[in-house]
């Protein structure tokens, strides 16, 4: 906990040391018509600055407690955040219905073990249903790929 | 001011239509509820593009009423699987888990939902009351009593949100700065963006508010290696009469409930320590302190009075100020936004058919809601027995489809990744995420009346010092961010006089 409490203050640090360079850019005085763009950024970024060095210190003085995340929490975690992220950045490429199909798919398999049937199934079903809500229902347009393209959508 | 108002709310609550609405977000919102991952505010998010082309009266309607059902169904986690779905629920789980270990799962359930139920309808007969007048008084506020009442709406975070006070700035200070990225439009310049096309249009709150929540909180979930272990519900007609019969036995509990759940609930932040400070004031003025923890009635019915009558009275800021007092309430005010409404006092003159839809929809939101959970309870209990592999990656594809139909820009479901990650961190750090957005959403609207302030005082911060109405929220404002500094150093000196002396 101790070590990314620290990371995290450090991380906020940065932060707010950038937006104090970006805002002292903008201007953080008076300008013709009242305070500059940088203004508000800047003491926002100020007192950031501040609270971090002091989460820092506490973080600091603290006994090295729990670890962060345990060798076993962080497994399921990444288990779902991979394949989150890979489902992202197939959306980008295929569009979301068959990137959300695969994902389900792909998640129910690997984790939950369900039988081939039941994957099949409910990733053929969850787009189909999501479409017709969205797309069909909602006139909420989503990100599309070849398939919908070829179907005529 | 007459009863003309609320009148012409009923007419707009009960017609086919707004009624049809509310028994959808009812159901929507008590499985959101019931479901990891998926709260009052991401739920209410998710669903916010869906209704750009609905009237905005019914619109805020099945909004509200997801709203509802979201706290109704964080009790039936809560009591049923011990997992409290919001952290207002945390209390609940207390008492209610062993009573349903007990078999008594029907009764804790319904005392659950009836002191819902009342705490609801309590700060609904004050807000009928209150808002009006209160939207009267706004709208002779200036910028400055308007920045300063957003001072104070952070400092309740600091004071009173519990946990870490430099945490909690923290934040408040980011999600102001996240809200700064992009176009200033008084001066039009660009700022933070450092040359990124993307970072142009800024950061969209609801994104955030789906990462932080949604994403985060299934981050969370799975870590802990989730099997949901139910108890079954033992719900039946005779039981909720029953339980009804005892229930009347606590109005003490539910007048304090409610009351606390009022007084912290229009104060940001407020849900979460008035169901645990009812919860403890049940328990101290109780006969029997000792049954606490164990399976004693009183101890559902305290923090559920407290934590719907909060949850509700965070719609009063809202509606009169356009100031949100929980992120839920903050979706719903982009909602707003979105229908080409402007929130703020003036819409109790310019739109009273909507606001007063609103509120006589709470009156009408609430009685479906009770009485829909107590007879599906079961129904929804059963979603959490869907396999735990099926649902994690449904919730994480309806985020992703909700963070893409904001704007509908790819760019969109990228931050809600980050904005996952970063909700997971600062979670488990006890960083708290509701004033991040809470800033995140206020920002440009505190700068403007900052700017604005300074512009009529010509640059000195006296102004907020002053003008009388500003000068007190101001005080009440600083005196809530000294709160845990002073509270810490009265705890030093009265730990240990002695040793303090020898150290000055």
């Amino acid at each position: 906990m101790r070590v990314a409490d620290l990371v995290t203050a450090s991380m906020l640090a940065l932060v707010g040391g950038i937006v104090v360079l970006d805002a002292l850019r903008l201007g953080i005085g008076w300008g013709t018509d009242g305070p500059r763009s940088g203004f508000f950024p800047f003491w926002l970024s100020v007192a950031l600055l501040a609270c971090a060095v002091i989460v820092l210190v506490q973080a600091w003085r603290r006994a090295p407690g729990a670890p962060f995340v345990t060798r076993a929490q962080l497994g399921p975690v990444l288990t779902v955040l991979w394949p989150a992220t890979a489902m992202v950045l197939l959306t980008q490429l295929i569009g979301l219905y068959v990137a959300a199909g695969l994902y389900l798919g792909f998640y129910m398999r690997r984790v939950g073990h369900h039988g081939w049937r039941a994957v099949l199934a409910l990733s053929l079903a969850v787009p189909v249903i999501l479409f017709m809500v969205f797309e069909l229902w909602f006139l909420v347009p989503m990100p599309k790929g070849p398939l919908e393209s070829w179907l005529g959508y | 001011m007459g009863f003309e108002g609320i009148f012409l709310g009923f007419e707009q609550a009960l017609t086919h239509q707004n009624l049809f609405f509310a028994v959808v977000g009812i159901t929507l919102g008590t499985i959101i509820g019931v479901l990891p991952g998926l709260g009052g505010a991401n739920g209410v998010a998710i669903l916010l593009p869906l209704t750009m082309r609905m009237p905005p009266t019914s619109a805020i309607i099945l909004l509200t009423s997801i709203y509802w059902g979201a706290l109704f169904g964080g009790a039936i986690t809560s009591v049923l699987f011990n997992i409290p779905g919001e952290p207002w629920s945390v209390a609940t789980t207390f008492d209610g888990y062993p009573l349903a270990k007990q078999g008594k799962g029907g009764q804790a359930l319904t005392a659950a939902f009836t002191s819902s139920f009342v705490g609801a309808l309590f700060s609904i007969i004050l807000i009928t009351f209150f808002a009006p007048v209160l939207a009267d008084v706004a709208l002779h506020f200036g910028p400055p009593e308007i920045f300063a009442i957003q001072f104070l709406t952070f400092s309740s975070f600091v004071g009173l949100g519990g946990g870490s006070a430099v945490k909690s700035l923290v934040s408040i200070l980011l999600g102001f700065i996240l809200a700064c990225v992009g176009l200033d439009i008084v001066t039009g310049q660009l700022r933070m963006t450092f040359g990124v096309t993307e970072l142009m249009q800024g950061f969209d709150f609801i994104i955030a508010v789906i990462g932080l929540f949604g994403i985060g909180e299934i981050l969370l979930s799975v870590e802990e290696g989730l099997a949901f272990k139910g108890v079954q519900t033992g719900m039946s007609p005779r039981v909720v009469l029953e339980t009804w019969k005892i229930l009347p036995r606590y109005w003490r509990t539910f007048l304090r409930g409610s009351f606390v759940g009022f007084w912290m609930g229009f104060k940001p932040g407020g849900a979460t320590p008035a169901s645990f400070m009812s919860y403890s004031f049940a328990k101290r003025f109780s006969k029997h302190p000792e049954r606490f923890g164990k399976g004693e009635l009183e101890g559902v019915v305290a923090p559920e009075t407290a934590a719907h009558a909060a949850g509700v009275a965070a719609m009063l800021p809202m509606i009169t100020l356009g100031i949100p007092g929980s992120p839920t309430a903050a979706v719903m005010l982009g909602g707003l936004i979105i229908w080409g409404l402007q929130p703020g006092p003036m819409l109790f003159k310019e739109r009273p058919d909507f606001v007063w839809g609103l509120i006589a929809s709470m009156y009408t939101g609430n009685i479906i809601g009770v009485l829909m959970v107590l007879a599906f309870v079961p129904f929804f209990a059963a979603i959490l027995r869907v396999p735990f592999a099926i649902l994690t990656p449904l919730i994480v594809v309806v985020c992703a489809v909700g963070a893409y139909a904001v704007h509908s820009s790819m760019i969109d479901i990228w931050y809600m990744i980050i904005f996952g990650v970063i909700g997971y961190v600062f979670k488990k750090l006890d960083y708290p995420l509701a004033p991040l957005v809470l800033a995140l959403v206020l920002g440009d609207h505190a700068e403007n009346a900052l700017r604005q302030s300074l512009i009529m005082s010509q640059g000195s911060l006296t102004i907020f010092a002053t003008r009388p109405i500003a000068a007190a929220i101001t005080a009440l404002a600083l005196f809530f961010f000294a709160m845990p500094a002073l509270s810490a150093w009265r705890r030093r000196n009265r730990r240990a006089p002695e040793t303090a002396g020898v150290a000055s």
